[in-house]
């Protein structure tokens, strides 16, 4: 049996004053004082009691949750198993599915050099823009760290950025300044580097991609700031005194005990890259282009369900963009027992 | 600061015994000051020249609004040379035969709903999943936070299926029912962590006298995390006025467009014709989302930094 820690209520606790106005209602000492040991003492219950007060609060429970059973079997559990089914089928919305087997997948590795590209532009604007945006991020984090007066005008400053750059508007800047003539391709001409426009031009239309992902470092950022404010600033000056260099005390400290931080960064920020929609769509207009340099997968997917009208097609997309997601994050998941630290874990 | 530099600059005649907290007590005080002074200096020259380059982007949308078309290509410099007011004259008649007013009207339309729907779905979630023990709380919310992981594109294709089938394109339905389905795990997450932190000793208090879980949620817990509904508010605002994606899948004629869409019209002619117009468009277009964040960029900055949520 469970020996509960405190067997007895403790006076100070039956005269705790209870001021919310939901409380206001008149109960006599004598049952007040009972209820509160019932609390603290489930197991003085009565077997029946209890069984239907657990039953109450799994109806209420479940009251509370209606809306989001609704939505998380309605929108999206059984869409997904449905969505999985299309993928083995051909289906164009207008005739019912037509069961195909493996052919879809079979296809898509096979027999279709346009998914093969976008599965590969994807995978370097994923793996390439994500590392360095978290670098960028932790870098001005720690400039920003070194002083607290003034520091506030920047973050927010820096912040501004992630709230709007996956917006069409901040796709047609994009496309305006890296376009030829535009501000970029103008001001390295004057430097002497003559590049053209970025936006027509396949090998450097995915490098104005990721500079744009990368532009977004501001939410990454703040969030690092936060956790460099947490580590504690005994331990810079215990590595101090044992005479750690700057470097040092950043691979002996920041980085251990930002771990959990740069994980959560770099979990959700690889995730969230595979996303990228509307930057890529207004950048080629729709088209994935030039030579299909902004085909991510996500855009060949829409492609090819709402424009070729695809469905089963584009479904074993969308099937193989999941797994690959969650692949990193089982990788991710793995492997952070061998570097990422969580405080007062002796791991 | 590094050690070694600190350790010249003290007396080497200090006695061997207090030699180590001297070189971290007594470095004259005048050159340390100075030293700081520079490194503050470099600090903020440093910070000044990244917001610049960060901001540039921003800082040229604006002012271009005001550069007629002519020298859109000729003038990549920041400053019109001939500044006008013509493109926003343009922009105010809309394109495709519908105002600019309305694609604003639809988008506040959308954003507005988009608040309510997930502030108060995500909140109930949220109290069931933090305040109240029941049967199967665990794997629920197990499901909650692998949702938070799941990309949205994933369900894009059934879900157009499901609201074909109901006759509900071109309708908001598709935009607006999943708000109020607490489908964005994000804001269920991030209300579960304060609803968490709250004391419990209050609900227990109202429990027995006699409050049920309704008055609790209502009167109690409400109030108490009313700064992340605020948060969450903010962020389902600005997310619906920025969603591109799900306006393309469903909206189909021009007078239902919310603005991400209509400025797609723009950049598709902007190729051949009226730059002008599609930069102011785009800048009214985010005028909002600016102010928004001006004004709310405390409570913004601090949940994506408590919360870890993303911009």
């Amino acid at each position: 049996m469970l020996r509960h820690p405190d067997p007895a209520p403790s006076p100070r606790h039956l005269e705790q004053p209870v001021s919310t106005t939901a409380t206001r209602v008149i109960v006599t000492g004598e049952k007040r004082r009972r209820a509160l040991a019932n609390k603290r003492r489930p197991e003085n219950l009565s077997r029946p009691t209890q069984r239907s007060r657990a039953r109450k609060e799994t109806l209420a429970g479940y009251g509370f949750l209606v809306p989001w059973l609704l939505g998380f079997f309605g929108l999206t559990i059984i869409p997904m198993g449905y969505s999985l089914y299309l993928s083995f089928t051909r289906y164009n919305i207008f005739t019912p599915p037509r069961w195909i087997g493996l052919d879809n997948y079979i296809r898509l590795f096979t027999n279709d050099p346009q998914f093969i590209q976008s599965a590969q532009i994807t995978l370097i604007y994923v793996f390439v823009g994500t590392p360095i945006t978290l670098i960028a991020a932790l870098l001005v984090a720690m400039l920003l760290n070194y002083r607290d007066k003034g520091a506030g005008f920047f973050r927010s400053a820096f912040y501004a950025p992630s709230l709007i750059g996956g917006s069409v508007s901040v796709a047609i800047v994009w496309r305006a300044m890296f376009g030829s003539e535009g501000p970029v391709d103008s001001s390295l001409a004057a430097l002497g580097i003559d590049l053209g426009g970025w936006i027509g031009n396949p090998s450097l239309v995915l490098p104005a991609m990721i500079i744009l992902s990368i532009w977004q470092f501001g939410a990454t950022m703040v969030i690092f700031l936060a956790g460099l404010k947490q580590v504690p600033k005994e331990l810079y000056e215990a590595a101090e005194m044992d005479g750690a260099g700057a470097w040092h005390r950043f691979r002996a400290v920041t980085l251990p005990m930002l771990s959990p931080v740069i994980f959560f960064n770099l979990l959700l920020g690889l995730i969230g890259a595979f996303q990228v929609f509307a930057s890529a769509y207004i950048i080629s207009n729709g088209s994935g282009g030039p030579a299909g340099m902004t085909n991510f997968v996500t855009i060949y997917l829409y492609k090819r369900g709402f424009t070729d009208g695809q469905m089963g097609y584009a479904a074993a997309i969308a099937w193989i963009l999941l797994i690959v997601v969650a692949i990193i994050a089982f990788i991710l998941f793995r492997t952070q027992r061998s570097w990422v630290h969580y405080a007062g874990d002796n791991r | 600061m590094s050690t070694s530099n600190v350790a010249t600059t003290s007396g080497a005649a200090s006695t061997p015994v207090f030699a180590a907290q001297q070189t971290i007590a007594a470095p004259p005080r005048r050159r340390r000051v100075k030293r700081k002074t520079w490194q503050t200096v470099i600090w903020l020259v440093v910070l000044i020249a990244l917001t610049a380059l960060v901001l540039y982007p921003l800082v040229w949308l604006g002012i271009s609004t005001l550069k007629p078309n002519s020298e859109f290509g000729q003038n990549p410099g920041l400053i019109p040379q001939q500044p006008t007011f013509d493109n926003y004259l343009k922009v105010f008649d809309g394109i495709a035969g519908v105002p600019l007013w309305q694609f604003f009207g639809n988008s506040l339309i959308l954003a507005v709903l988009a608040v309510v729907g997930t502030v108060l779905s995500s909140a109930l979630a949220a109290y069931a999943f933090a305040r109240i023990q029941f049967k199967g709380l665990g794997i629920l919310f197990a499901a909650m936070i692998g949702t938070l992981l799941l990309p949205f594109h994933v369900v894009i294709i059934p879900q157009y299926i499901l609201f074909n089938n109901l006759g509900l394109v071109d309708t908001f339905w598709p935009l607006v029912l999943p708000k109020f389905l607490a489908t964005e795990a994000f804001f269920v997450f991030l209300l579960v962590q304060f609803m968490r932190q709250m004391p419990r000793d209050m609900d227990e208090a109202a429990r027995i006298d006699g409050a049920g879980h309704v008055r609790i949620f209502w009167a109690i817990i409400l109030p108490l995390v009313k700064p992340a509904l605020i948060t969450c508010a903010i962020f389902a605002f600005i997310w619906s006025w920025n969603d591109f994606l799900g306006p393309l899948l469903y909206l189909t004629s021009p007078e239902n467009y919310p603005l991400p869409i209509a400025l797609r019209l723009y950049n598709d002619q902007s190729s051949t014709s009226d730059f002008g117009a599609t930069v102011t468009a785009s800048f009214l277009a985010l005028v909002p989302v600016l102010l928004f964040f001006l004004v709310f960029q405390r409570f913004l900055v601090d949940g994506v930094a408590t919360q870890g949520l993303k911009g």
